[in-house]
């Protein structure tokens, strides 16, 4: 075992792909010499080259419709677009062809690409650095839509999302990239299937939904409570679209309540799907009604230090929110 | 626009006859549709109808089946130039069980063949370019020696999505052919309400590669075009924008009236410059067709598009089913 970095086990996941898969390649904007803003890529233009690591022009569309071609060829791309702000101009290219195209051509074509994404806020990037997108994706029946939380889940599902034969909307917790740190295992492959979320914390009182950054503070904030008697189940949910509707129904089946905590805005949101399926599927499991905490519905996240920490959620809000569901 | 009047001679009669045999199979099959949808017994139809001699001249310009084209709704005369099937066409006007370019997902025209590397495009505009512009990479990245044909309307080369696809091409000097197809309008909108510049080939000077005007009307111009570019490409020289000037003969679709916004006169004046028959003219000129010949030929295209009709109303239905599938890689039959 190692300890490691959020962004050191998506850097190691892109150079064991690199190396096993001359179909697989990188492309996006300052991905090659400069090594990603983030530095994602850092060390892999040296080691790989300029035609599997692929700077691109500024025009994000075309990082996206350019993989599309490549996958149809039978490339195995990893796109990355810099910021999430900044998807919007590719939004055309992720729903209406990578996310049809499979469906569309009756399988006769598919797209299998990775769409690496670095996302969300509390890093002073004010309304264009902050975003978070997830919803927007979710909806689109064709896409999968992954979002790691640790080290370890950060290597093993992007190296399964590139083998992944479906477009695959990838979401990097960027706050945490170096600050989430976590054991990884050196001489084994790490693979992480798509698909199944993940129990990270054992609890009996109410669960506690969450995925990426906000994952990180939810087990700051169920230790917290533990303290004062409350037992928080903490969900990972890693995968947004397929949901893994077993692992949240049997927990709720367990609990009796359930808390939904986003960064993203709370209308609309990712909550809302997951509050729909137990509003559904566990009515009669339900002790308390689902709530949901999430980031206000401004749109987006302000610069300005004590205007972000108001829109931002962090472990104190969210140990907040579980105190009062726990008391219902 | 080049003067290039000798070109006729430079095809041997054959591949001349069969241009103008498919020329004339896909203006039937169109027409046929058109009396289809007259009847109420489809629901949509695109026409190529004005625009078949620029698709056959470019489709034959191809290593047909190993070259790669990324078309768009107007190409059923490059289709079938490709290796495309009147009954298939029928197929997927009808929206019949198995039609192959989505399985009757997709309203008619939007083509998909995998056998044939022809790629699959959705309604919105210019979406395919980038495609073309990917697949292109992916070939010089392989080291292979295809090219890839991608055609669109003027009007949709205002996209920014075509202009990004041109600009990736001509950085890393890919494998690819931009055609356009203009017929000055995108649907009402004429091609001085799209851009300031005379031609769409005059876009190609801003974003670094060759762009060349021809006259969409003469398959053989179009073919020595194209082949032009498809050499510069294969052999590494990189992209070209060929822009074909072409007529569309007819209203932008079965759900448009083209009375508000252009005049019968105008209208008349097309009709007179009918690809079809100037090639059919040329031809009997040069003594390559002769009326004998020509008689067969309508014959033929005609049984041809009896057939396809018969056959793809006589087709079933898809079974609803298929409706739920495939949304994943994963969901497809033969995995
Ligand atoms: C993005 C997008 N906007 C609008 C439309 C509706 N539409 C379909 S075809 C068309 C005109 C296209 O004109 P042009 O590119 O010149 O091609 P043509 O039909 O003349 O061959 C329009 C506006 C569309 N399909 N996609
Ligand atoms: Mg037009």
């Amino acid at each position: 075992m190692t300890e490691m970095t959020l962004i050191e086990g998506l850097r190691q996941a892109m150079d064991e792909e690199l190396e096993r898969d001359e179909r697989v390649f990188i492309v996006g904007q300052d991905v090659g010499p400069r090594g990603g803003v983030f530095r994602a890529t850092q060390g892999l233009y040296e080691k790989y080259g300029e035609d599997r690591v692929v700077d691109s022009p500024l025009a994000e569309l075309s990082i996206i419709g350019i993989g599309i071609g490549t996958a149809l060829y039978g490339m195995r791309p990893i796109c990355e677009i810099q910021f999430a702000d900044f998807i919007y101009p590719a939004f055309n290219q992720i729903v209406s062809e990578a996310a049809r195209m499979c469906y569309r051509s009756g399988g006769e074509w598919i797209a299998p690409m990775v769409i690496r994404v670095p996302y969300g806020g509390g890093i002073g990037g004010g309304l264009y650095h902050s975003q978070s997108i997830e919803a927007f994706f979710a909806h689109v029946p064709g896409l999968k839509v992954v979002v790691p939380s640790t080290p370890y889940d950060a290597k093993g599902l992007l190296k399964s999302a590139v083998r992944d034969p479906n477009p695959v909307i990838f979401l990097e917790p960027k706050k945490g990239y170096r600050l989430i740190r976590g054991e990884v295992p050196e001489d084994e492959e790490v693979l992480v299937p798509i698909g199944p979320g993940r129990i990270s914390r054992e609890g009996t009182d109410l669960t506690l939904f969450a995925y990426g950054m906000m994952h990180h503070y939810a087990m700051e904030a169920a230790e917290r409570v533990a303290q004062e008697g409350i037992d928080v189940e903490v969900v990972d949910l890693r995968t947004l679209k397929p949901v893994d509707r077993e692992t949240v129904l049997a927990s709720v089946a367990k609990t009796g309540k359930a808390l939904i905590v986003h960064e993203d805005n709370l209308t609309g949101g990712y909550g809302a799907e997951i509050a729909a399926i137990l509003a559904e599927e566990a009515f009669a499991d339900l002790d308390a009604p689902v709530r949901r905490l999430a980031g206000p519905d401004v749109p987006a996240m302000p610069f300005s230090h004590p205007l972000q920490d108001w829109f931002m959620l962090d472990a104190d809000k969210i140990a907040d929110a579980i105190r009062e569901l726990a008391a219902y | 626009m080049e003067a290039q009047e000798d070109l006729q001679v430079d095809l041997k009669p054959e591949t001349l006859l069969e241009m103008y045999w498919l020329m004339v199979l896909s203006r039937r099959l169109d027409e046929r549709t058109w009396v289809l949808h007259r009847q109420g017994k489809i629901a949509f139809h695109i026409s190529s109808i004005g625009h078949e001699a620029a698709q056959v001249g470019a489709a034959m310009a191809l290593r047909r089946g190993q070259d790669w084209v990324v078309p768009y709704y107007r190409d059923l005369a490059m289709m079938l130039a490709l290796g495309f099937t009147p009954k298939e066409f029928m197929l997927g006007v009808m929206g019949k069980k198995g039609e192959p370019n989505s399985g009757a997902r997709q309203m008619p025209s939007h083509w998909s063949i995998r056998r044939l590397n022809i790629v699959s495009h959705s309604s919105v505009v210019a979406t395919q370019a980038p495609h073309a512009s990917g697949i292109a990479l992916a070939i010089k990245m392989r080291g292979d020696d295809a090219v890839v044909l991608t055609s669109i309307g003027e009007g949709s080369t205002a996209q920014g999505e075509w202009y990004e696809a041109v600009n990736w091409a001509a950085i890393h000097r890919l494998p690819v052919v931009f055609m356009v197809e203009n017929n000055l309008y995108a649907i009402s909108v004429r091609q001085e309400r799209q851009m300031a510049v005379e031609q769409v080939a005059d876009k190609a000077a801003g974003l670094g590669l060759p762009g060349v005007t021809v006259d969409g009307l003469d398959a053989p111009v179009v073919h020595r075009a194209i082949t032009e570019a498809v050499s510069r490409a294969r052999s590494g020289g990189g992209p070209t924008i060929v822009e074909t000037m072409v007529h569309r003969m007819t209203p932008h679709s079965s759900d448009d009236d083209d009375r508000s916004y252009r005049t019968r006169e105008e209208l008349e004046a097309l009709k007179a410059q009918d690809p079809l028959h100037l090639q059919r003219d040329k031809l009997m000129d040069m003594g390559v067709l002769s009326q004998d010949a020509e008689r067969e030929v309508q014959e033929r295209a005609k049984r041809e598009v009896e057939e396809a009709v018969d056959f793809a109303t006589r087709a079933p239905y898809p079974e609803v089913s298929e409706a739920s599938y495939p949304v994943y890689a994963e969901d497809r039959i033969d995995d």
